[in-house]
């Protein structure tokens, strides 16, 4: 435990002893309320909820997450830094359950400095806090999920650039396995069934439950069992690099 | 006593690659082990088993009496490494990066650290980024990193490698202080490393372990070892060199350094020659013994060719 939060500290102190953090905050904050505002028809609608922000959010992360992922082990492979990590008596796990706190803690900062959209909507109208509550806490949820797919496919290359676009690609097919450019493709041959599996693997769907306010318990084992899947994928990796 | 450090028959191979073949070794306390070899003779391979970065293919380490691959976080408690090239998290300060060590090995920061800043001089960089440091304090900060848990053993890839000569000096002279109270592995290109801090050396090629000796009893398998250096000053080396020969009582002469090298029969050979001198009444400019040259010995075992 102690040692998991030493690597979570020590990686945010990189995150913020770089620009990377700071450019990464400003562009969220920047993107999302350009698209809740110009795209989303924020004032158009009339209503006051912040729906059209928060539908934005798997956009967004869909590019910006891989971002912050592409080098979290990438850059130590190349500069040779995961010699030192991994030398040290310290276990494959904590390393990574530490980066991918830290990655996910900075996803949270940046998601709380989106309070000025809240505090615009309370103050235009009465929205339903409760939802936009459990916005957030879906938004969260989603963020977790694209971090521990960027996380995994960071450690496979020690290309960042490499490592940003697969990420982004998987993490794109994660998004839309919902839409009919995904469910189209099975439908013709695999069955109604299987359809539906992976229907149910799209980060849309499950992500829109909850930003109706509703957190079902199946999206929020949906979310954790992605996320553990993934560090667990990532801890085998790294182990495997041995031989 | 057992030995810090006991190697039995690990080989490595990367695909059909064999980088490490069949080495067996054992380290005791006080021990300074030299790694010698061309680019690409498994010197770094063999490190990165040992300090269990990579596994081997087959064979089996012992670290303080513990299998290291069974016991992978208690061994490297007693073990400091510096990789190749010493990398280290360059975005963070040298003190950030040198806590969160400690932190990561338990070791009481208030103590321990400041023994080892000391020791190494890094007091003047403490708050500055990694980034910015000049090569010499890098390779201090890296070396801090691995001394702060005071461990048993100490492995060190080339920890001189590109600093100037009086740091490879400095970083030299530490290495020989730890030496007395730890089992010490460095490898390194540097000959004369070797000889002025090991008490022992290996010369490692394409993955075979071809001496593991101490620098002395490697010096005697040089070539010219024991030959006779002379010159004088009345003629060239190359002149002294046809007129020796001319008297056809010498093994062979070679010219090295401007210096007449002479293997000599026999030792009366010796006094042969030195009468010889003086009958001829040459003024001597040099007349010494060669106690063997380790870059001639390692070119007569790695020079394939």
């Amino acid at each position: 435990m102690r040692q998991f939060l030493s690597i979570t500290k020590r990686e945010l102190i990189s995150y913020f002893a770089t620009p990377v953090a700071y450019v990464f905050i400003t562009i969220f904050l920047l993107l999302s309320g350009l698209f809740t505002f110009y795209l989303g028809n924020f004032f158009e609608i009339g209503q006051a909820s912040l729906g059209s922000f928060f539908e934005w959010h798997p956009w967004l992360y869909l590019f910006l997450v891989p971002a912050i992922t592409m080098r979290l082990w990438s850059e130590e492979k190349k500069s040779g830094t995961i010699e030192l990590l991994t030398t040290l008596p310290v276990s494959t796990l904590n390393i990574v359950l530490g980066k991918f706190m830290a990655a996910w803690l900075f996803t949270l900062l940046a998601l709380i400095l989106t309070f000025p959209m809240w505090i615009t909507v309370n103050y235009l109208g009465n929205p339903d806090n409760g939802v936009i509550m459990a916005s957030y806490i879906g938004s969260l949820l989603m963020s977790g999920g694209y971090l521990s797919i960027g996380i995994f496919i960071s450690s496979l290359t020690k290309n960042q650039v490499i490592a940003f676009i697969v990420s982004v690609t998987v993490c794109f097919l994660f998004t839309v396995s919902g839409l009919p450019i995904v469910l189209d493709f099975f439908s013709n041959w695999a069955g109604e069934a299987i359809t539906d599996v992976i229907a149910s693997f799209s980060f849309l769907a499950n992500y829109s439950d909850i930003s109706r306010g509703i957190i079902d318990f199946r999206t929020l084992v949906y979310f954790l069992s992605l996320i553990v899947l993934f560090l667990y994928l990532n801890v085998i990796t790294l182990d495997n690099s041995r031989n | 006593m057992t030995a810090l450090v006991e190697v039995n028959n690990i080989s490595k191979s990367f695909e059909s690659f064999l980088a490490v073949d069949d080495i067996n070794f054992s380290l005791e306390k006080g021990e300074v082990l030299g790694f010698l070899g061309p680019n690409g003779a498994g010197k770094t391979t063999t490190m990165r088993i040992l300090t269990g970065f990579l596994k081997p293919t087959s064979g089996n380490i012992k670290i303080n009496g513990l299998d290291l691959f069974k016991n992978l976080k208690k061994t490297r408690e007693f073990i400091g490494y510096v990789p190749e090239g010493s990398p280290l998290y360059n975005e963070m300060t040298t003190i950030d990066f040198l806590s969160f060590i400690c932190e990561i090995r338990n070791i009481d920061k208030s103590q321990n650290l400041g023994k080892i800043i000391k020791l190494l001089n890094l007091d003047e960089v403490l708050l500055q980024k990694i980034d910015t440091l000049s090569k010499g304090f890098k390779r201090r900060v890296g070396l801090a990193q691995a001394l702060v848990h005071d461990p048993k053993i100490l492995i060190l890839d080339e920890p001189t490698d590109g600093l100037d000569p009086n740091q490879k000096n400095e970083v030299r002279k530490l290495i020989k202080k730890l030496g007395k109270e730890k089992s010490i592995i460095i490898s390194t290109h540097i000959l004369e490393e070797v000889k002025a801090i090991c008490n022992r050396t290996m010369i490692l090629s394409n993955g075979k372990l071809l001496i593991d000796d101490t620098p002395t009893n490697v010096l005697k398998k040089s070539r010219s070892y024991n030959n006779l250096l002379v010159s004088v000053y009345d003629k060239s080396a190359n002149e002294l060199k046809k007129e020796l020969q001319a008297l056809n009582n010498f093994k062979y002469i070679d010219i090295d350094n401007n210096l007449c090298s002479i293997k000599l029969k026999s030792t009366s050979d010796a006094s042969f020659l030195s009468n010889y001198l003086l009958k001829k009444k040459y003024a001597i400019k040099h007349y010494s013994i060669n106690k063997g040259q380790l870059d001639e010995v390692f070119r007569q075992l790695t020079n394939t060719v």
